[in-house]
């Protein structure tokens, strides 16, 4: 029955080509759209690190005076964290795991002969950060908890690095000119750049890319002169870039690791009576804190670019505008054919038969339409690859969003095939027989 | 032409009229949000930084092996290279100027703070951005002062970015005048830059942030230049090409630099960039984004206006016989023609009042959660008139091919 509705869909769709191309056409054009923004947003607004997101969580406090708060809503609470907090909820050990943290440009020198310096990013941290995040090593490992305090100048340096100085074999143990200092190579990692980079956000502007190339303990970092890429400061000091340890300045972020929903409220009690005691130290005056996990923290932000959500919004409306311009389209070829549609009923054919047929036919509108539109969306994702966006190169059909097209694609046509099919299994054979 | 039939006949095809109507109004409210948007973008595009910007070149570079600058002797021998460099520049036969300058407008580069009338920070604060720089600074960038006077050489004071020194005399963009004195006595003033003492010596008509992103945005006009060369392992000058020289400065500039010092870092990416290179760069995302709405807003109206001539054509081939029953009782072609107008300026009118109602009700969505100004009416009302434009021109092809229907058809079996 299937290849018979089909035959007749087929037919019906060649007797009016340009309309038929004008459908399919409309369509492609919608869901190459929406597939395209699709796949970006996917891209910007995924999970950086499925496995743990829901056990890492980010603290806050709020240690900007009153009449001068962080946002002049007063409703956030500042992004980063003051040396001095970081410090002491670092030593606390509340949490399973912690550790802080913030970007640096760093010029790398190569020892080769003629190498020439270039710049590359680097992260100061402690030593948490690579179990915490589950950065997977391929040679060594990272520093132990005693390297934070004794500021040894040790590095971990990531794959593309340590394939471009050092041609990819094992480097550990190697040393690496960092700002004119020398760190000795302890760990070498696999490719490991979570998207969006979470752990950056507020504390540098790449928030997507290809990851960072250096990561050094911070004490030993800050020994050697190496500034933070945002330090905020508050209070009517000034910064004092010199003595960031000191000042009134935030420019650290910190994750902390949590278990269970039990940990992470405990852990929300802790910070609150840290907070508490600040003020009662009279280093604070707001005693708010706040504790988000991963998503949440994502989401908040608002780490995806308002563009991308106007253009995905602009590729729905569109779609749907193309799916009202098929609905009219199939109604009226359907109505146009209410006596080829009389004859069937008389020969025999049941109203589920009639409306099967038209199904039929939408569905091949709506499969041609998903065809192309992938095309379409292959050509507006080259089209963003080509944009200066840091997620430019990202940008790529994955299998899930290639299935998806088909989805929306058939979906799509057989909602626009509804109510052409419906309409056209009304229709009562007796008076379009007699008009014939 | 009397409306009762056309009204009547609609009512025979309410599923269609209705598809048309809704399709008509989505698009009307789409397409005039969309152009609402584009044209927000290329007024931020093309808005001017108040720097001449035609032959003027960003140079920003790191010396190799650089001294600490942690202490004194160090900080002059920075000084000594850049002013080395800044020699350098100024010998080549294409350059006009050439200025020590941090930062330079769209670049990115910012460095910010408070100015204030008194030093508690209380009152009045106004956020800016710092150009520090020399005396050569202002004519470099060809910025135009409109009261007071530039820096003298005697003035410019150099030091690293981590001294508490203060700038006495600074020269303020307008509107931080402005925001400081709203009665406009700016000039010879005394404010606190961060709780520090300085002294307005010079206005400028108009200089924009280095900074183009959201969080800038309501002070994007706010600079201050100070009288200060930085001195640090990495400098930034700003070059003033002769009339048509800027590609030749370009390749000069980093022979003769790179012949000072072989193994500085000044990569082709971002070490010498022309502002126009600049500005091309930090708007591409702006002029990227109108072109997507553009092209979307094209393509969804060809849809709506192939959607509504293919529905009108079916409606005429259906109407055949009745058509020809008019034009047999005495009927004009150009009733006909009129019939099939009428009928879709009454679809068409139908959808851009439910339209307007759509694109009203998007703009305070969009408002809501972007950032987006409120419609100006005259949009909505140009793409009313659009909309009821593009419908008749839609229909035109298949009504005119209605009225030549001949009145035999009457005759014949249908």
């Amino acid at each position: 029955m299937f290849a018979y509705y089909l035959d007749l869909a087929l037919r019906s769709l060649r007797r009016n080509k340009v309309l038929t191309t004008l459908m399919v056409l409309a369509l492609a054009l919608g869901i190459g759209a929406t597939i395209t923004t699709l796949t970006v947003l996917k891209l910007l607004s995924g999970d950086p690190l499925p496995q743990k997101s829901t056990q890492l969580f980010y603290p806050q406090l709020d240690p900007y005076p009153k009449d001068q708060p962080f946002s002049r809503s007063g409703k956030r609470l500042p992004w980063l964290m003051s040396y001095v907090d970081a410090m002491n909820l670092l030593h606390a050990r509340k949490a399973e795991r912690q550790a802080v943290m913030a970007m640096s440009q760093v010029k790398v020198t190569p020892q080769a002969q003629d190498g020439k310096p270039f710049y590359a990013d680097g992260v100061m941290t402690t030593t948490d950060f690579f179990p915490m995040f589950d950065a997977p090593f391929q040679y060594g490992a990272g520093w132990a908890s005693t390297d934070d305090e004794s500021r040894e100048q040790v590095v971990v340096i990531a794959g593309f690095l340590n394939d471009k100085l050092f041609g990819g074999v094992n480097s550990v143990g190697r040393t690496i000119r960092i700002d004119d200092h020398d760190f000795r190579i302890i760990g070498v990692l696999r490719s490991w750049a979570p998207q969006p980079r979470f752990y950056a956000l507020h504390l540098s502007g790449r928030n997507y890319g290809k990851g960072d190339a250096v990561f050094m303990p911070l004490l030993s970092a800050r020994a050697e002169g190496m500034t933070p890429s945002t330090v905020m400061s508050y209070g009517s000091q000034q910064s004092d870039m010199q003595h960031l340890e000191t000042a009134k300045s935030i420019w650290l972020g910190m994750w902390v690791q949590l278990s269970s929903a039990d940990e992470a409220s405990a852990y929300k009690l802790f910070l609150g009576n840290y907070a508490q005691q600040q003020v009662a130290l009279g280093r604070f005056q707001l005693s708010r804190v706040a504790l988000s996990d991963l998503m949440s923290w994502l989401r908040n932000e608002q780490v995806v670019p308002d563009d991308v959500r106007l253009q995905t919004g602009l590729a729905f409306g569109f779609l749907l505008i193309c799916v009202v311009n098929t609905v009219g389209l199939l109604l009226a070829k359907c109505l146009r054919r209410s006596r080829e549609i009389g004859v069937r009923r008389a020969l025999g054919a049941s109203r589920v038969a009639i409306f099967a047929q038209f199904m039929v036919e939408a569905g091949i509108v709506g499969l041609a339409g998903g065809m192309l539109g992938l095309g379409f969306a292959e050509l507006g994702l080259w089209g963003i690859r080509h944009q200066p966006a840091q997620y430019a190169s990202l940008a790529h059909l994955d299998l899930s969003m290639f299935l998806f097209t088909f989805v929306v694609a058939l979906v799509s046509s057989l909602v626009a095939g509804l109510l052409p099919a419906w309409r056209a299994c009304v229709v009562a054979p007796a008076p379009q027989l007699k008009a014939a | 032409m009397r409306l009762p039939p056309i009204l009547s006949a609609l009512r025979r095809h309410k599923a269609g009229v209705l598809l048309i109507v809704l399709q008509i109004a989505l698009t009307l409210a789409i397409v005039c949000n969309a152009i609402f948007l584009i044209s927000q973008r290329i007024e931020r595009v093309n808005r001017p930084t108040g720097a001449v910007e035609d032959d003027l070149i960003r140079i920003s570079q790191t010396w190799f092996g650089a001294p600490s600058g942690d202490d004194a002797a160090s900080v002059e021998k920075l000084d000594a290279l850049q002013r080395t460099d800044l020699a350098t520049l100024r010998n080549l036969p294409d350059v006009q100027d050439v200025a020590a300058s941090t930062s330079m407008p769209l670049q990115g580069m910012i460095y910010s703070g408070t100015l204030t009338l008194n030093p508690q920070q209380t009152d009045v604060a106004v956020s800016a951005a710092y150009y520090y720089g020399d005396e050569h600074l202002r004519s470099t960038l060809g910025v135009h002062l409109i009261a007071g006077r530039d820096f003298n050489a005697d003035e410019i004071l150099h030091h690293t970015l981590t001294s508490d020194a203060a700038s006495p005399v600074i020269i303020v963009s307008k509107p931080v005048a402005d925001q400081l004195f709203p009665d406009g006595n700016a000039l010879g003033k005394t404010v606190y830059q961060d709780g520090k003492p300085a002294t307005i010596v010079g206005v400028v008509e108009r200089l924009q942030t280095p900074t183009t992103a959201k969080w800038g945005s309501t002070w994007d006009y706010n600079s201050v230049l100070e009288p200060v060369r930085v001195d640090d392992a990495s400098a930034s000058y700003a070059v003033r090409a002769r009339p048509g020289r800027e590609q030749a400065v370009v390749r000069e500039a980093r022979k003769a630099l790179l012949a000072v010092d072989p193994l500085r870092v000044m990569p082709d990416t971002w070490g010498i960039q022309s502002l126009s290179q600049i500005r091309d760069k930090i708007y591409r995302a702006d002029r990227g984004m109108a072109l997507v709405m553009g092209i979307v807003c094209l393509i969804l109206i060809v849809v709506t206006a192939a959607g509504i001539a293919g529905l009108t054509s079916f409606w005429v081939g259906q109407r055949r016989k009745q058509i020809g029953v008019r034009r047999a009782l005495g009927a004009r072609k150009v009733d006909i023609l009129h019939y099939f107008q009428i009928e879709n300026l009454l679809i068409a009118g139908i959808g851009v009042v439910l339209g307007v109602l759509l694109a009203v009700g998007l703009n305070l969505w969009l408002m809501a959660h972007y950032e987006m100004a409120r419609i100006p009416l005259l949009y909505v009302a140009a793409a009313v008139l659009a909309m009821l434009a593009l419908g008749q021109v839609a229909v035109y092809v298949p009504a005119r091919r209605a009225s030549n229907v001949p009145p035999v058809v009457a005759t014949r079996a249908a």
